[in-house]
């Protein structure tokens, strides 16, 4: 195994992309993304990293490179926040329509206005359907493996689509921890070389991003909703192979104290540590309540979750995104939604909180549960949402 | 798990102290923290940096409401802020400033124990410069013994590369010549 050191969690992700000998970085930098790209952009100066580094003009430029180095077959990084994933929004959508596993980290970011830098979720949940796969890390030594588990899945030849790994700005980018490396042996072992299915070369022509008559269409999209599906298998086996090497056993969905519990809280992303710790204090006062926490978002990992929440009789659903006018934030919508049909739904409150960088702590999660409590007993039906901690 | 929270001005090295702790911390196998009030850092005006230090691993990510520590790297700063905010009873403020313990008491009806010393002195005098981060570092290991004092020497070589034997004198000194006040 490799060192263990102390080291801010951007710098120790782009060591991460280093060790995993990527061939392309096009990116432009933005808070909270910058010190990734910075470093990156160092380290190919360097001659650490023996890659093209293209700082390229515009995050929409960025995406465009990724999808034409990705399709010749060079393993592709790229790196955005917020206003710069909305900028490449018409590229990230065809990324997966084109079968190309470029790795992108989201370093989550509020989207603009009021203009902010702070962290959310409203950037990814604004390409929730945008076909990559999706999922959230809770601390840095989550982001630092997951770079390499990313590579992995994306360029699996079962799989071959792009792979967004979601890492809270600030909360996580920039802050100094303890992160266990991987030494470079591991990695070979872990990580294949990118043996493209297809690939762009004037020996062997092929068409990449060819027009979609009515006629296929449908098609098209059924083959790609299918191959995102089934890339969790992939997922699965690459999250298994990583503990079997490093020790570390990551799941889809996550579970703490939900035997017994008839609460839950459910939260994605690192606001999943802070949690853990209410549950702490709230099981200390003998209140039976746990907390599940959902790595995976795409594709939705189905059965882990129903397993997870089996025997619940309230659910807490932490959601970092406004779904302006709608029924309730993206994951609360989308739990509600998957367990209508389930025996013995369980109740759902839905809070909206931490936006935009606002902070969330033990005792906010605390005074969450005393509000469901209430909500529960007084038999009222449920508000679809509330916005948490508004100051009046 | 011992918090700490360092006030000082953009461009003073408070988010460097709050680094360079908890480097020095990891390196003797136990869990930290560091980071600053997140967004942007504007030279001069008043920013707040955050170190937490525990030997399991640290599960909060919130920010630090109720410190065990607070440092002041700036001597304006203890007029400006309310710096003892949230601060534990049995909790410590380590201040950079020219006047003692009892003075700065009696100005500012502080009850906490106080470490006083002369930082921004020692910084001038050993580097030419009013940069205190790392005698505060100094300061804050003489007041509450956090991690032990040799640890940082290494962190502070690493960062600091050939200005470092001056910045292990400013430490050092800095150590020294904190007085605590009860």
């Amino acid at each position: 195994m490799g060192e263990r050191v102390g080291i801010e969690v951007s710098l120790a992700a782009a060591e991460a992309v280093k060790m995993a000998n990527v061939d392309v970085v096009a990116a432009y930098p933005i808070t909270p993304q910058t010190h990734i790209v910075e470093h990156l952009s160092e380290l190919v100066a360097d001659g650490e990293l023996d890659a093209e580094f293209i700082p390229v003009e515009s995050e929409h430029s960025a995406m465009s490179v990724c999808c034409g180095s990705s399709a010749v077959g060079a393993r592709t990084f790229t790196c955005t926040s917020s206003q710069g994933l909305a900028l490449m929004n018409e590229i990230v959508f065809i990324a997966p329509a084109m079968r190309l596993p470029i790795v992108m980290i989201l370093a989550n970011r509020s989207l603009s206005g009021p203009l902010s830098i702070w962290n959310d979720h409203t950037d990814v949940m604004s390409v929730r359907d945008c076909g990559w796969i999706q999922f959230f890390t809770e601390n840095g030594q989550e982001a630092f493996d997951h770079v390499m588990f990313s590579f992995r899945v994306a360029e699996n030849p079962a799989v071959s689509l792009p792979i967004m790994m979601n890492m809270d700005g600030f909360v996580l980018t920039h802050v100094i921890e303890p992160i266990e490396f991987w030494d470079q042996e591991t990695v070979k072992q872990y990580l294949p070389d990118f043996e493209p299915v297809n690939r762009l070369h004037p020996d062997n022509p092929v068409t990449m991003g060819a027009f979609g008559l009515p006629g296929i269409f449908t098609e098209a999209k059924m083959a790609q909703d299918q191959a995102l599906i089934n890339s969790k298998a992939v997922i699965l086996e690459a999250w298994k192979d990583m503990g079997d090497l490093v020790g570390r056993y990551y799941k889809p969905v996550e579970t703490y104290h939900v035997e017994g519990a008839e609460t839950v809280f459910l939260s994605m992303g690192s606001v999943g540590e802070t949690v853990s710790l209410a549950v702490d204090q709230l099981r200390a006062r003998g209140k039976p309540v746990g907390q599940v926490k959902l790595r995976l978002w795409r594709p939705f990992p189905f059965e882990e979750f129903r397993e997870a929440v089996r025997g619940v009789k309230q659910m807490i659903v932490i959601d970092r995104a406004i779904t302006y006018g709608g029924v309730g934030g993206p994951v609360a919508s989308e739990i509600r939604s998957f367990l209508y049909l389930e025996e013995n739904m369980p109740i759902i409150t839905n809070f909206l909180c931490g936006l935009a960088g606002r902070d969330v702590t033990v005792e906010d999660y605390m005074a969450m549960f005393e509000k469901t409590e209430q909500m529960v007993k007084g038999k009222v039906r449920q508000e679809d949402y509330i916005i948490y901690g508004v100051r009046e | 798990m011992i918090e700490v929270r360092l006030h000082g001005r953009g461009g003073q090295g408070g988010v460097t102290s709050a680094e360079l702790l908890a480097l020095a911390a990891i390196n003797e196998g136990k869990y930290a923290q560091a980071f600053p009030t997140f967004g942007p850092e504007r030279r001069g005006a008043p920013v707040i940096a955050f170190c937490r230090i525990d030997d399991k691993k640290i599960r909060i990510r919130s920010a630090i409401y109720t410190p065990d520590v607070v440092v002041v790297l700036d001597p304006g700063i203890l007029r400006l802020v309310d710096v003892t905010s949230g601060l534990k009873e049995d909790g410590i403020l380590c201040a950079n400033s020219k006047y003692s313990g009892e003075e700065l008491r009696k100005e500012l009806g502080i009850k906490h124990t106080i470490a006083t010393v002369n930082a921004t002195k020692i910084a001038r005098e050993e580097i030419g410069l009013p940069i205190t981060n790392t005698a505060m570092l100094g300061s804050i290991l003489k007041a509450r013994n956090i991690v032990p004092f040799d640890s940082l020497i290494g962190p502070l070589k690493k960062r600091f590369g050939r200005i470092a034997e001056k910045n292990i004198k400013v430490f050092t000194r800095a150590y020294e010549e904190t007085q605590i006040t009860k």
